[in-house]
């Protein structure tokens, strides 16, 4: 398949390897931030063929997981509302919010629904003008355009029974926020490539200046991986630190500007908490006033609804960087994924849920 | 967390649905026959021992690429009595129906039914028909029962996997699943994936034909592969450890599987079988599996191991090892 085989290949991605192998010399920790990369890296065996002085550390790119509880509990005191069709990408039902998850409040009999796009959410709103029509509008900067043109679409027709509830977060700023921590041992950054496709990345320039990073916008395949990770060890093999692009079939510096325009036209920057992380500055979206008929939390009245996250689970600490997910003490036990303590065992894209999927043996 | 009512994820063929079964159904219904956990109840009786199977069709939507939820019902049920090894002889059939539900939909449904049974050669012998008020029901239920008979007395079970045995799927894995969810209302790409929807008693007799050695048969439906595996990995107390690249998985099923993030191995199959095989007759029942039309895609997908009992693991491209697990809950709504 074109844009696909090419990037699986292992004759490709031995010589890649091979390379690594030749290129490091000294031991190097470098992160992902996505949860795609993680996934790919785990599901390929990626960290097992990699030269022992690679370390990958598992970054906070994971939407679903960094979600803060409380806007779970937000989204549940929704739902279970009467009139409401409650919609959402399928990975946020399942991830337990202070008492139940989604999936729970759907079999008490509220009409909870996966979609596969916020514009699907848009069809139901139209076919149901009798009722609420709910979007869960979470992602990063990668999910924010499709988001944005649903809430534009319903301004646009008058539709008045569509609104979002949205928990959307930014990057670069999660970056600058582990980068700044007294505990970082990041080194080098591979880039998440989906949201470069949409930002671009002009914005990195500066991280990598400040923070003497290579960062290395990167694409999800094993290929794509082994050759992000090669070019961040080369940098660092030559005390280099640059924005250099590894997923050039799908991004470019400037991004996508009418993705771009199309987001500020909807959403402003806002101050975001982070699950496990707390709140980071400027790191989020919320729905511009002008747009205010369309933001659930004011429609639903739930603003006030707060949570605290359950001790035993340090998906934060592992969203961060600072440990394995096998390094928890409920990893496997208390936590698995028919009993997920916290957000990273319940995503695929989570950190806790690709190792145990694919890498429970010997750990 | 504690379940207080049922939820999707229990029907849905993974580890929730094993938990349902484990804690409430069979400490009540306990008997030898049922602890067996195969798709069928192998029944000895004076003569002859019988292959006794039962399921309920509840597909959504009933009309897919390749098939729709009739002809499922018959072949569904058709292969779970044949996975031991039995000739499939009786059915009964019973409907659910839902008030205002178009009789040319189920005039349309009964013609698929009738050519599905002829060419499984299966007779339907008793059949029931309850209609429900509008509401009660989604359109259409199905449930089918059939009976046949083992005229050997092999013992073709999941519980009987060896060390050294090969793994054969005899064709492509994911059709029927990813042609019912592109098919879904909503979602807005169109693709050619057509369900694989088949009986598939014809190429299991094929099969005994040439070897005595096969130890274990299952159809993947809900689930996938890897759940087939994984149960099978668990009644055998056995490892099974596959090769990523030997996967068959056709171009237009993987491209989208790839565009709705789900893996292949966790699709339901309609028409596709899973044999273990002694490793000395492998090749010929692989020659013989590729001979017949609804095995031609047929490849050795691995082995069975003696290191990591009940777990099922992948070679990637690169060499590395991976678990490939058994699903918690759903993948996709109601494929079969």
């Amino acid at each position: 398949m074109k844009y696909l085989d090419e990037f699986r290949d292992p004759e490709i991605a031995k010589q890649i390897l091979s390379e690594i192998h030749k290129t490091v010399t000294k031991p190097w920790v470098i992160m992902e931030i996505c949860g795609g990369q993680t996934h790919s890296i785990i599901r390929n065996g990626l960290d097992q063929v990699l030269p022992k002085e690679i370390e990958l550390v598992h970054g906070p790119g994971c939407p679903v997981c960094v979600t803060p509880l409380e806007i779970i509990d937000k989204a549940i005191a929704i739902a279970g509302k009467p009139n409401v069709i409650f919609t959402s990408f399928g990975d946020m039902l399942r991830v337990p919010g202070s008492k139940k998850d989604l999936f729970m409040v759907k079999s008490e009999g509220s009409d909870v629904r996966t979609v596969y796009s916020p514009l699907e959410a848009l069809t139901i709103a139209k076919a149901n003008p009798d009722k609420e029509v709910v979007f869960f509008a979470v992602g990063f900067e990668t999910t924010a355009p499709g988001n944005a043109m649903a809430i534009h679409q319903a301004a646009m027709e008058g539709i008045k029974n569509f609104s979002e509830l949205v928990s959307h977060v930014l990057v670069p700023p999660a970056m600058e926020a582990l980068l700044s921590s007294p505990e970082n041992r990041v080194q080098g950054y591979l880039a998440a490539g989906h949201v470069c496709t949409i930002m671009g990345w002009e914005e990195y320039d500066p991280i990598a200046e400040k923070y003497k990073v290579p960062i290395i916008p990167t694409g999800f395949e094993p290929v794509d991986i082994l050759e992000g990770i090669l070019l961040v060890v080369k940098q660092l093999e030559e005390g280099r630190h640059e924005v250099e692009n590894q997923y050039l079939r799908s991004v470019k510096r400037e991004g996508n500007p009418v993705a771009q325009n199309l987001i500020s036209e909807i959403y402003e920057v806002t101050d975001r908490k982070w699950r496990g992380i707390g709140e980071i500055p400027m790191s989020g979206f919320v729905i511009r006033e002008k747009y205010k008929l369309f933001d659930a939390e004011d429609k639903f009245s739930v603003g006030d609804i707060h949570a605290d996250e359950p001790e035993l689970c340090i998906s934060g600490v592992i969203l961060q960087g600072l440990k394995k997910p096998h390094e928890c003490p409920a990893f496997g036990k208390e936590c698995t994924p028919t009993t997920p303590l916290g957000a990273t065992m319940v995503s695929s894209e989570g950190a806790c849920a690709a190792y145990y999927k694919y890498q429970r043996m010997g750990k | 967390m504690d379940h207080k009512t049922i939820q999707l994820a229990h029907g849905a063929g993974g580890q929730l649905s094993n938990d349902l079964i484990d804690t409430l159904f069979l400490p009540r219904f306990a008997n030898k026959t049922l602890e067996a956990m195969e798709d069928q109840a192998v029944l000895d009786f004076p003569e002859n021992r019988l292959s006794f199977s039962t399921d309920t069709f509840v597909v959504d939507p009933i009309f897919f690429p390749g098939g729709n939820i009739g002809e499922l019902a018959i072949n569904g049920t058709v292969n779970d009595v044949a996975m031991c090894g039995a000739n499939p002889l009786f059915l009964s059939v019973a409907f659910i129906l839902e008030e205002g539900f178009p009789m040319e939909d189920l005039h349309q449904i009964l013609i698929s039914m009738e050519i599905a049974a002829k060419r499984a050669s299966v007779t339907i012998v008793t059949g029931d028909t309850k209609v429900v008020n509008k509401g009660s029901c989604d359109k259409i239920f199905i449930n089918t029962t059939g009976i046949g008979v083992l005229d050997h007395d092999l013992n073709i079970s999941a519980g009987n996997l060896q060390v050294g045995d090969k793994i054969i799927v005899s064709g492509t894995l994911a059709d029927h699943g990813m042609a019912v969810m592109t098919s879904r209302e909503g979602l807005s790409f169109q693709s050619r994936v057509k369900s694989d929807t088949a009986s598939l008693n014809g190429l299991i007799n094929t099969m005994l034909k040439v070897s005595k050695n096969i130890h274990a048969l299952r159809d993947p439906t809900r689930g996938g592969a890897a759940t087939t595996l994984n149960e099978f990995a668990r009644s055998s107390n056995v490892g099974i450890s596959l090769i990523e690249e030997n996967i068959p998985v056709k171009p237009d099923v993987k491209g989208a599987c790839e565009i709705l993030g789900i893996d292949p191995l966790y699709v339901a199959n309609e028409g596709k079988l899973i044999a273990v095989v002694s490793d000395e007759d492998s090749l010929n029942i692989l020659a013989a599996m590729t001979n017949h039309p609804l095995g031609k895609d047929a490849v050795i997908i691995g082995e069975v191991v003696s290191n990591h009992p009940g777990m099922v693991t992948m070679k990637t491209g690169l060499g590395a090892n991976r678990i490939v697990d058994m699903p918690v809950g759903e993948q996709l709504p109601r494929i079969c």
